[in-house]
């Protein structure tokens, strides 16, 4: 088993005075994590080696275990988006999409066709940008330093629109139940669409860096090799699966949010490699610009929020002097005018809404996977229970499948490949 | 030595020595090239490195380097949420940093806790290591953090001795 | 096939299905939790070969206490489903689906670390998202959140679940 000098060799005269030696073949264990450059986020891996070789590898997760499914049972139902949000930091707006999702099939209720395309836009704006970050650490990880700076250059763009949008850069709590917290501001299209326009090119650089490169190629072809019946046994979704073949896609298969009205591909490749996880990951950005483009063209006027007064937020805001603030209109219609409006404003922003008993399994295609939201209510105030099934918590097991046999330096680029966001994985 | 050319060295070494004290040089030299540890945790990581990335730039500072090594590393960026589980973890890189170091704490949750107020968080950093400059935020913008960092030169430059 | 040709279709074999919100639900007893997994995967109409999820929720009030619930998939007919079992609090232990579906070993850890419930037949149950040494189970109801109160502006406030919204 051991790597090395071959049995008959042991003992044999190999030069002049100097006899072959077999050392101590006994296997090694190591240590990489939880604090390591190479690990996406937190994530502690116990490597038994053999030499070079891995036989075995245990990830060890929970470093960053924030009790986020606790905490949304002691807050009411609206305040449960900003804990979500920052589950899967990466893809924030997806945990706030499957939540509220999930809470409005227990309402009952759906979001108004503006705020569901609008959703899908900074959902697939979102993919982009944690594509790129993913596309930036793994090229910082495999030795292509300069994939970081563009690949954090090209977010900046797009963190700056969910700055306009939102007005946060990252964990933004926009998505709401039974919509949105307000509506796009007046110059949001020209911006997304001068950017978007910019983006494919910018795509085409960042391949003709690492897509012929053969130091790319060799880190990563061949490697890591998880094919569609061990992905599928374990339950592995989202790039990983669909780079061993099996075109699985939430927003394929089971639509939600008014994704059947776009066009779009799901990119699959049949190697099951880091490479092919790469290339998908790469046409999947392509895919979202395209899907951008079609939501800004199609965007359809109206609401941003149900118009219920028991279940939607009651604030309004509007431009103030100094930014954002609290519409005037609306502070003196409470104050003054109406006291019903003054009670319901109370009542909905200390206790919040009242959901009907029931649970809910609500699936989204976040950039990693499958990411469900399970949420049980008891008809009450609070959350009873929230489960996120989160899609790296899911791919992670499959690691050691695919790092036995490699070499070490193949644990960094698999690691890499499966895109695990600890924040999701321990919640 | 004439009178003028006495005066001619003189003008040369006032154009091209500098008198100093030992402790301000040597102060001056620490906190022009803080060398962070590789500690990201949670979101407040990802904007750490979009801070050290190209469009704020953390290099102007010479910070560029994130030693992933803590004995090579001299400021340790707590960027993210402390787990019970991650906190002897916190702690031993803390200890293996050599003297003279720093702490910055990153984000709310690692200055008290942050909204996370339960049993899975350790609510404040400043329980398990002396923290320098606290980073409000959710998470801090990457100016926010790069304005602590220079309140942080501040305090180094203060320091009146060598150790 | 629709969620209520999905649901008619289980009732043939199962008692108790429930079809609400869009959402097929089988509950069975304990001791019938492998078998019904190993049905559903292998029936040659349903093919629920992917297991999404596998959740708990903890009703203190009830019996049986603790309600596991498993997500089911079929990606052939496109369909969702769920298979729910109740564990009585004195005897918190099923047996392990790691044989029917590889992919349930680490939510069963996940719901040994928060619940307490033992799986018969895991082939290593430990502690995955908390502490090793960590004693109580976080996310049953009578454990505490553990906040603490924060000081706010000279008064303290108290932690979330001693605020009594």
């Amino acid at each position: 088993m051991a790597a090395g000098v071959p049995d008959e060799l042991d003992g044999a005269q190999v030069g002049r005075g100097t006899k072959a030696q077999r050392l101590r073949d006994d296997l090694l264990v190591v240590n990489m994590g939880p604090q390591h450059p190479s690990t996406h986020g937190v994530l502690r891996l116990l490597l038994t080696l053999d030499g070079e070789t891995i036989v075995d590898l245990k990830p060890i997760v929970g470093y960053l275990h924030t009790g986020i499914e606790k905490n949304t049972e002691y807050r009411t139902w609206q305040q449960g988006v900003t804990f979500v949000t920052r589950a899967d930091y990466l893809s924030p707006f997806f945990n706030e999409l499957a939540y509220c999702l999930s809470v409005e099939r227990l309402l009952g209720i759906e979001a108004p066709p503006r705020a569901q395309a609008i959703r899908v836009l900074v959902c697939e704006l979102n993919r982009i940008a944690s594509h790129l970050v993913w596309l930036a650490t793994t090229g910082l990880e495999l030795g292509a330093i300069s994939m970081m700076l563009y690949g954090f250059r090209e977010r900046e763009r797009i963190l700056d629109i969910f700055e306009l949008i939102s007005g946060l850069r990252m964990n933004h709590a926009y998505i709401r139940i039974g919509g949105l917290r307000m509506d796009l501001p007046d110059d949001t299209d020209e911006r997304i669409r001068g950017y978007l326009k910019e983006l494919p090119r910018r795509f085409d650089e960042y391949e003709s860096l690492l897509t012929g490169n053969p130091i790319w190629l060799e880190r990563n072809r061949g490697i890591g090799i998880l094919d569609a019946g061990a992905a599928e046994r374990l339950g592995v979704t989202g790039p990983m699966l669909r780079a061993a073949g099996v075109p699985r896609d939430v927003r394929k298969d089971e639509p939600y949010s008014g994704y059947e009205r776009y066009q779009f591909e799901v990119p699959t490749r049949t190697e099951a490699d880091c490479f092919a996880r790469y290339e998908i990951r790469v046409s999947e950005m392509r895919e979202s610009v395209g899907i951008c483009e079609q939501v800004l063209d199609s965007l359809p006027a109206g609401p941003v929020m149900i118009e219920d007064p028991k279940l939607r937020w009651p604030a309004q805001l509007a431009v103030g002097p100094d930014g954002i603030g609290n519409d005037e209109g609306y502070v003196r219609h409470i104050m003054e005018d109406s006291m019903e409006a003054l009670i319901n404003h109370f009542k909905m922003v200390t206790q919040g809404i009242r959901v009907p008993a029931g649970e809910v399994y609500m699936p989204v295609e976040s950039p990693r996977g499958e990411l469900g939201y399970y949420v049980v209510s008891d008809g009450g105030i609070r959350p009873y229970r929230v489960r996120v099934r989160d899609p790296s918590f899911c791919n992670l097991p499959a690691l050691p499948e695919m790092t036995r046999g490699g070499l070490v330096a193949d644990v960094v680029a698999c690691t890499a490949s499966v895109d695990p966001v600890m924040g999701g994985v321990d919640r | 030595m004439t009178d003028l050319e006495q005066r001619a060295i003189e003008e040369e070494v006032k154009r091209g020595v500098l008198t100093t004290t030992l402790a301000k040089a040597v102060n001056w030299a620490r906190k022009q090239s803080l060398w962070p540890v590789t500690f990201g945790l949670a979101c407040c990581a990802i904007e750490m490195m979009a801070a050290g990335a190209g469009h704020h730039d953390l290099a102007r500072w010479g910070m560029e380097i994130f030693r992933a090594s803590p004995r090579q590393a001299d400021l340790m960026i707590v960027a993210g949420r402390v787990s019970q589980k991650m906190a002897p973890v916190l702690r031993t890189i803390y200890d293996q940093m050599p003297e003279p170091k720093w702490v910055v704490s990153m984000g709310v949750c690692a200055s008290s806790g942050g909204m996370f107020n339960n049993y899975g968080v350790v609510q404040g950093v400043d329980t398990i290591v002396p923290v320098d400059i606290y980073v409000p935020g959710c998470p801090p913008r990457p100016e926010m953090l790069m304005y602590g960092i220079l309140r942080l030169h501040e305090k180094i430059s203060k320091r009146g001795t060598l150790t | 096939m629709t969620p209520e040709e999905l649901a008619d279709g289980l009732r043939r074999r199962f008692d108790d299905v429930l079809l609400a919100r869009g959402e097929v639900t089988v509950t069975v007893g304990r001791d019938e939790v492998l078998d019904a997994l190993r049905a559903l995967r292998d029936d040659a109409d349903l093919r629920f070969t992917f297991l999404a999820d596998v959740s708990c929720t903890d009703w203190p009030g009830r019996d049986p206490r603790i309600w596991m619930a498993y997500h089911l998939r079929s990606p052939e007919r496109n369909l969702r489903g769920r298979l729910k079992v109740g564990l009585p609090e004195d005897d918190l232990r099923v047996a392990s689906a790691v044989e029917v579906f590889p992919a349930a070993d680490w939510q069963e850890r996940e719901i040994y670390d928060f619940f307490g419930v033992t799986f018969d037949g895991h082939p290593d149950l430990r502690r995955i998202l908390m502490p090793e040494d960590w004693v109580g189970h976080p996310l049953r109801k009578d454990h505490p959140l553990g906040g603490v109160p924060t000081q706010y502006k000279g008064a303290f406030v108290p932690p979330p679940d001693e605020r009594g919204l």
